[in-house]
């Protein structure tokens, strides 16, 4: 159900993935392949390992065990063409704070190859779709929290990439800007058939209708949509069967 | 917008053009911010002005610099120290800027340039010749006051001296980034101005002709040609009079193309952020 159809290429293929900083194993063998136009949330608490994760997607690491693939682009040996596919917003802030909206944005253009001409009439597309068309020569300083964020996943959309990934990007926004936010990627689903891999560890933030990874200390322990997550772990509800799962991991692990 | 999504799958490879509008956002951006930055603009100015208005003034009487190439008359010690303190500007600059790229709060931009889908080598050298032309920024500010306290090389020198700079910032910011990469204890700035800064200004051809440091200690002049900051002088003391000093040329060069090779092999994004997560606990 949530795999990929046979000859459909998958836009984001996870294989046997391990990582480890020194002697402290973060991901170990995960494995999972996204369709394209689907909304997944990752779920996991802090320390599952999301993170690292979205390092070795975005290439920020090099893979050392298993193999990332963007629409087929091996992110190692083919990064090229696998990053121009991909929109990412990391968890902490990545902006200029000293430069404007407009300019971020441009900053942003130029390392895709996307001339001053062209970068500017994207942005002002973009920003009128988060609703800040409005705030583009401001200082990105004088945004709050919320509109920060908003910038951010314009600027990760202006080369247009099929696949977004965003981590964690709800962390310190109040609830009204967090609904605007998981909406918008929610839209861009539906309405431009982008595949979003959304990370968080708020279990309010899944949706009926979205498929659910989830992800502790560094495995991988469900993957579908949130009534077969649900239906294999028993309880009644997404929270239920998210607490049923790490609980009994970190039961089995004190155990052992 | 799903035929616009289709059509860029379809494209592949990158242009020439995609290569060179990466360059230019990347050092427009950072010339933008350097212009925001006034304190590191100004502090970066004080330090070469402080040595020239104070240490040279006070030194005039007491060091003598006979007539050596490429001077044809006597100069006075600021104008023999002069080379080296625009050396000195791009030694700091250089070293702020590939410091930061490791470990500072900029790790957050850091992660912007890397998503480039452009190979991380183009990126890497990109910030490279972007710090190095917020360095000429401040060079030809410091010419420029410079030229007030009465040292005037001749008007041409100020162009020849151009490409100099250039290999110079190229040779200078490489060398902070191969450094900051390698040596794992350097986790900040003081580090750095002890370790790197002040033995490489000190030990070269800065403050004092080499021949005079010849007849003091043999052993110091030769550290001093060993040191690739004494040739960056050299080359940028020819340089501003117009003149060209093959082997400093030559050295500069050579050490730019092996830093920049090392220092791409060495970066690793990972570090910075391992350093961090030992403190803060983020996954």
């Amino acid at each position: 159900m949530h795999g990929v159809t046979p000859g459909e290429v998958a836009a984001l293929k996870v294989e046997n993935v391990s990582h480890a900083y020194g002697s402290r194993r973060a991901l170990e063998q995960v494995s999972f392949t996204l369709a394209a136009s689907t909304f997944t949330v990752l779920l996991g608490l802090n320390g599952a390992g999301k993170s690292t994760l979205f390092s070795l997607i975005t290439r920020l690491y090099g893979t050392q065990a298993g193999r990332v693939a963007i629409f087929d682009h091996d992110v190692s040996r083919a990064s090229g063409e696998a990053l121009r596919r991909l929109g990412v917003v990391f968890q902490p802030r990545t902006l200029d704070l000293d430069l404007s909206v407009l300019q971020n944005l441009r900053y942003h253009a130029a390392l895709h190859g996307i001339g001053p001409a062209q970068a500017r009439q994207r942005a002002r597309a973009l920003l009128e779709r988060v609703g800040l068309a409005d705030r583009a020569r401001d200082k990105v300083r004088n945004l709050s929290g919320g509109q920060m964020r908003r910038v951010e996943i314009a600027r990760a959309l202006l080369h247009r990439p099929p696949l977004l990934v965003l981590d964690e990007p709800t962390v310190g926004l109040d609830i009204k800007a967090r609904a605007d936010i998981l909406a918008h990627a929610h839209r861009l689903v539906a309405e431009d058939g982008v595949c979003v891999l959304w990370a968080t560890h708020l279990v309010d933030e899944i949706d009926e209708r979205d498929l659910v990874i989830v992800l502790h200390h560094g495995r991988l322990l469900a993957h579908g949509t949130v009534a077969q997550v649900v239906a294999a772990n028993g309880g009644t509800d997404i929270r239920a069967a998210f607490t049923a799962l790490t609980r009994e991991r970190a039961d089995a692990s004190e155990a052992s | 917008m799903s035929t616009q999504l289709g059509s860029k799958a379809e494209r592949s490879g990158f242009a020439l053009r995609d290569y060179a509008i990466c360059l230019s956002g990347i050092v427009w951006r950072e010339g933008l911010r350097f212009l925001h930055q006034r304190e590191r603009f100004i502090s970066a100015l004080v330090r070469p002005l402080v040595w020239l208005f104070i240490f040279a003034a006070g030194f005039r009487q007491v060091l003598g610099v006979a007539i050596i190439p490429p001077y044809e008359v006597y100069v006075l010690y600021e104008e023999y120290i002069t080379p080296g303190l625009i050396v000195m500007i791009q030694l700091f600059n250089g070293m702020q800027s590939s410091l930061s790229m490791v470990y500072d709060r900029e790790m957050g931009n850091m992660r912007t340039l890397l998503v480039s889908p452009l190979p991380r080598w183009y990126l890497l050298s990109c910030k490279l010749v972007a710090s190095t032309a917020v360095s000429l920024l401040q060079v030809y500010t410091y010419l420029a006051i410079a030229w007030f306290w009465d040292i005037k090389p001749p008007p041409i020198g100020y162009l020849t001296v151009l490409p100099a700079l250039i290999l110079n910032g190229l040779m200078l910011g490489a060398l902070g980034m191969l450094i900051s990469s390698v040596v794992r204890q350097l986790e900040n700035f003081a580090g750095v101005m002890n370790f790197v800064i002040f033995p490489m200004f000190f030990a070269s051809s800065a403050l004092y002709p080499l021949w005079q440091v010849q007849q003091s200690s043999p052993l110091l002049a030769l550290v001093c040609e060993l040191n690739p900051f004494t040739h960056a002088v050299e080359l940028t003391r020819f340089a501003l009079y117009a003149k060209i000093n093959w082997s400093a040329l030559a050295i500069v060069a050579g050490c730019t193309v092996v830093f920049m090779v090392a220092a791409v092999v060495a970066y690793d994004p990972a570090r910075g952020l391992i350093a961090r997560r030992g403190a803060g606990g983020e996954t």
